[in-house]
């Protein structure tokens, strides 16, 4: 908290204007909408949370002695399909894109404000589906679902589980069309696409992939399904299928995915460093185009899952070199983010602790994924720890950082408090401490040899397991933190000003939290992105 | 079994031809990803620190073109990383190229992965389980397939691994460099017990290695296991090797180009071979007719490898056996005692249609499971 102003009196607000859970449950307000996929994704985030810790718990030894080994295969199963389909997808889009993407574009809310809704409830159906599988019994097939293990030989609720994620893929593609159409249709008069938030290019490059690439998923789930359920062949040979032809199917969806969980965590990226560093980002084009590129090469590169799968080495070529074009984009962002704090105003506020954890995790994330592109190293580490660690050090070192930046970025727009600045550099801290030790050790493991989802491993491996058993430890007290101070600062934060960190960006004009129509006068944009010249001023006015 | 735990060691042991480049790339890539890192985290520290915002420090300054972009930085930024990168494409890919082709005179075994074991057969006949003795200073191809689900043969001391398809037969092959004993993984997820699939390769000297093989199983070697299959089943009946039968004649068409009824081709492989036991209408061998049942559950995984080796043991896979050698029985299925009832009436004249034929039988078509 920079500036801390005289206490304010809570207005009328977005949160405050009507009571009751009815007018939650049936509510069209896109800042509505994304407090209820708050609530609930990071409900599906703590149960995640908690397999995760049990497999940390089970591997800290050799033996298999705190579960059997099908327990324990339901536990990752289950830590998969929670952590990527129910919290990484929707975590950004959905609570942060939901409630900033009208706002910093100068709309009332999205164009399709039911459907927003809807979306929501689709989620929620899907959840049902993948809550009902774990009470039932749970399902064994880990979160790739290949065949002809899921097919024929599982005995998981496989076809509740995939129908689970089926469901819960058609709330995406409905959110990335209303995004879509949302900045298409709905900026504020002046407000060209070049001076668009970079929060907003990262979300539109999403959008698509979510559009294009949801469906997919959705129908590779179904033949699983139909094969599973009625034996019509499609992936397994004893039926006349090709059991490789799911695993194409399945990463052609799914490794763009992976970029629908970090590009958005790019786009905070880009505003957090900016706002703390107090300057435009630097290369604002190169920034907002690379997000183009990754959602369009990232469609070109699922064939490195497969390169020891009896894909043709000549397709393995083809895919290693692109996978290398699609990491370019991806440095062409650190770079620039980097660039940005040359000769900025630079201050360590918790939203910046976590931007620049992000920045170094996602790095090591990206340059091994490099590693892994590489054909004949990919023989050797494909299915080991190494690609654990690698993707881990993605999608909790990129995504989740991100998100917890972008939480701690906007949670006082959004909720109108302030948070205890103590308690949140404490936890950025022990979560950036807390994930090394957690997941380095796992890149050693890795090229040890140590191969992926093993419930029982060779004792030689212990050290490295222990290391990472206790670094999990020390991030799930530094996440837990955030769960106990951002509570309490809904009741006893301070009040927030409309402006507490001294950012540029509409969101930022209107009180917070904002009224139910964001603004009290639609606002005309006259200058570029990023002028932090004109800034102070409404700092001050807070 | 016999390694002892070893802790804090960074690199597996180093134990095949492929290791030692694997470790180089690996080694490049290292570098090279923490100068980067290194890069990105001391400029990230150092501007934190030299451009910390000071008490009293004015607004900011209006959006200055110098430093909010810069095309040269943008460039040399993309440019320079896929440099470096495209050296580890290259690199990779031509250690890939040499693990994808097996040297020609490689010594063959045979892998299948069931849950939750692997089942090894050497050609000699003998059999492990979770088990693979191999001599050391030898290519090793492993010709593997799957029962049930996909695993995945993985050898961290060899730098190697390959998926283990039902339906297909896929291949790894490696040439150990040190005597000693070394892990085998699955490493594709393959259910309950998939961290129970492990086993050791055993690299053993020469001279031991023919003393383990002489010990012996006892049982014949994989073709003449195959032989007896092939009788058992009815396939001498038709495939009769005077080229007059009403099936083709497979003497010496292992690894031949076979030439269709519908005007294609096909090479007579383990995949052709499997997909003409079990699905015989998929592909129909010129001049021949529909006439050979399926055996789609009658044959094990393991008892199609036989005959697979009995077929192959007809005539050499890898095309050693040229025009030159056409008069001469191949060495293999001597010892082997290989021998068809009408031998009597060999081979008189290369097979008409099938370029470079072996030393065929007297068959005037191409070679073929299928009738």
């Amino acid at each position: 908290m920079i500036t801390a102003p005289p206490p304010v009196k809570v207005t009328k607000n977005y949160l405050n204007e009507k009571t009751g859970l009815k007018s939650w449950l049936l509510t069209s307000d896109h800042k509505r909408i994304a407090v209820l996929y708050l609530i609930v994704v990071t409900a599906f985030f703590a149960l995640g949370g908690v397999f995760a810790g049990l497999i940390r718990l089970e591997l800290a030894t050799p033996a298999g002695d705190l579960f059997e080994s099908n327990t324990y295969n339901k536990v990752f199963t289950m830590h998969g399909i929670l952590m990527v389909f129910f919290f990484l997808i929707p975590s950004i889009p959905a609570t942060l894109g939901n409630f900033l993407i009208p706002m910093m574009i100068g709309a009332k809310d999205l164009a399709f404000p039911r459907i927003n809704l809807l979306s929501w409830y689709i989620y929620m159906t899907g959840g049902v589906f993948t809550l009902y599988v774990l009470l039932t019994g749970g399902v064994d097939t880990g979160w790739t679902f290949y065949t002809p293990f899921s097919s024929s030989y599982s005995n998981g609720y496989v076809v509740a589980a995939g129908l689970g994620i089926f469901i819960n893929g058609f709330s995406a593609i409905l959110t990335g069309l209303n995004f879509i159409v949302t900045i298409h249709r709905m900026r504020a008069p002046g407000l060209t696409w070049f001076r668009l938030p970079l929060f907003v290019w990262a979300h539109y490059a999403t959008s698509a992939i979510m559009i294009l690439g949801t469906p997919v998923i959705a129908v590779t789930l179904f033949l699983l399904v139909l094969e599973r359920g009625l034996h019509i062949g499609f992936f397994d040979p004893a039926y006349g299928g090709d059991p490789v032809l799911f695993q194409h199917l399945f990463w052609f969806y799914s490794h763009p995915a992976v970029y629908i969980m970090i590009l958005p965590s790019m786009g905070v990226i880009s505003e957090v460093i900016s706002t703390f560093s107090s300057k435009k980002p630097f290369g604002y084009t190169f920034i907002a185009f690379s997000s183009i590129a990754i959602a369009v090469f990232g469609f070109l590169v699922w064939g490195h899952h497969l390169f020891v799968a009896g894909q043709s080495i000549y397709a393995g070529l083809v895919f290693s070199v692109l996978s290398y074009v699609v990491a370019i984009p991806s440095a062409i962002k650190v770079f620039n983010w980097a660039a940005t704090m040359y000769k900025g105003q630079v201050r360590m506020e918790t939203p910046m602790l976590y931007a620049i954890g992000f920045i170094g995790l996602f790095t090591v994330g990206g340059l091994t994924g490099i590693v892994l592109a590489s054909l004949g190293m990919d023989v050797h580490l494909t299915d080991t720890y190494f690609v654990i660690a690698h993707f881990h050090y993605v999608m909790v070192g990129g995504a989740l950082l991100g998100y917890m930046s972008g939480l701690h970025f906007w949670w006082p727009k959004m909720f109108g408090r302030m948070y205890s600045d103590v308690w949140s550099k404490v936890s950025a801290v022990l979560v950036f401490a807390g994930f090394n030790l957690t997941f380095f050790p796992q890149f050693l493991l890795g090229y040890m040899g140590m191969p992926r989802r093993y419930h029982v491993y060779p004792p030689e491996f212990q050290v490295f397991n222990v290391l990472s058993s206790a670094g999990a430890s020390v991030l799930g007290v530094g996440l837990l933190l955030p769960a106990i101070y951002l509570t309490w600062s809904l009741k006893y934060g301070e009040l927030a000003p409309p402006n507490p960190w001294g950012a540029t960006g509409l969101e930022w004009q209107t009180q917070s939290p904002p009224i139910s129509e964001n603004f009290e006068v639609t606002p005309v944009v006259t200058t570029e992105a990023y002028d932090y010249s004109t800034v102070q001023e409404v700092v001050h006015i807070g | 079994m016999t390694m002892e735990p070893r802790s804090f060691q960074l690199f597996p042991d180093s134990a095949s031809n492929f290791a030692p480049s694997v470790d180089g790339l690996y080694t490049y890539m290292v570098v090279i990803s923490a100068f980067f890192s290194l890069l990105v985290a001391f400029l990230i520290v150092f501007f934190a620190i030299k451009y910390r915002k000071r008490p009293g420090q004015g607004v900011p300054a209006p959006i200055n073109d110098h430093s909010i972009g810069s095309m040269i930085l943008e460039i040399a930024w993309s440019v320079i990383p896929l440099g470096l990168s495209l050296v580890m494409f290259a690199w990779g890919a031509s250690i890939m190229f040499t693990e994808s082709r097996p040297p020609k005179d490689s010594l063959n075994i045979y892998v299948t992965g069931k849950r939750w074991m692997w089942k090894i057969q050497h050609l000699e006949g003998a059999r492990e389980i979770n088990e693979l003795h191999v001599p050391v200073n030898r290519d090793i191809r492993l010709t593997m397939t799957s029962e049930d689900v996909i695993h995945d043969f993985y050898v961290p001391a060899f730098r190697t691994k390959a998926d283990v398809l039902p339906g297909r037969y896929t291949t790894e092959w490696f040439r150990p460099t040190k005597v000693g004993d070394y892990h085998i993984f699955c490493a594709e997820y393959c259910g309950t017990k998939h961290s129970g699939m492990i086993g050791w390769v055993h690299v053993m000297t020469a001279e031991d290695y023919d003393k383990w093989l002489a010990q012996g199983s006892g049982e014949g070697s994989m073709a003449e296991e195959g032989e007896s299959l092939f009788r058992q089943l009815g396939c001498a009946n038709c495939h009769v090797k005077d080229g007059h039968g009403r099936a083709p004649n497979l003497y010496g068409a292992f690894g031949m180009k076979v030439d269709l009824a519908d005007g294609s081709s096909v090479r007579f492989d383990e995949a052709y071979t499997r997909e003409s036991i079990l699905y015989p209408q998929a592909k129909i061998v010129a001049g021949y007719d529909r006439i050979m049942p399926t055996f789609h559950g009658l044959i094990s995984d393991e008892g199609m490898l036989k005959l697979i080796e009995y077929i192959k043991s007809l005539g050499d896979p890898n095309g050693t056996i040229q025009e030159k050698d056409l008069q001469s029985e191949p060495s293999n299925i001597q010892k082997t005692g290989t021998m068809m009832p009408d031998q009597s009436e060999m081979p008189k004249a290369p097979a008409a249609k099938t370029p470079a034929a072996p030393r065929a039988a007297a068959s005037t078509t191409p070679t073929g499971t299928q009738q």
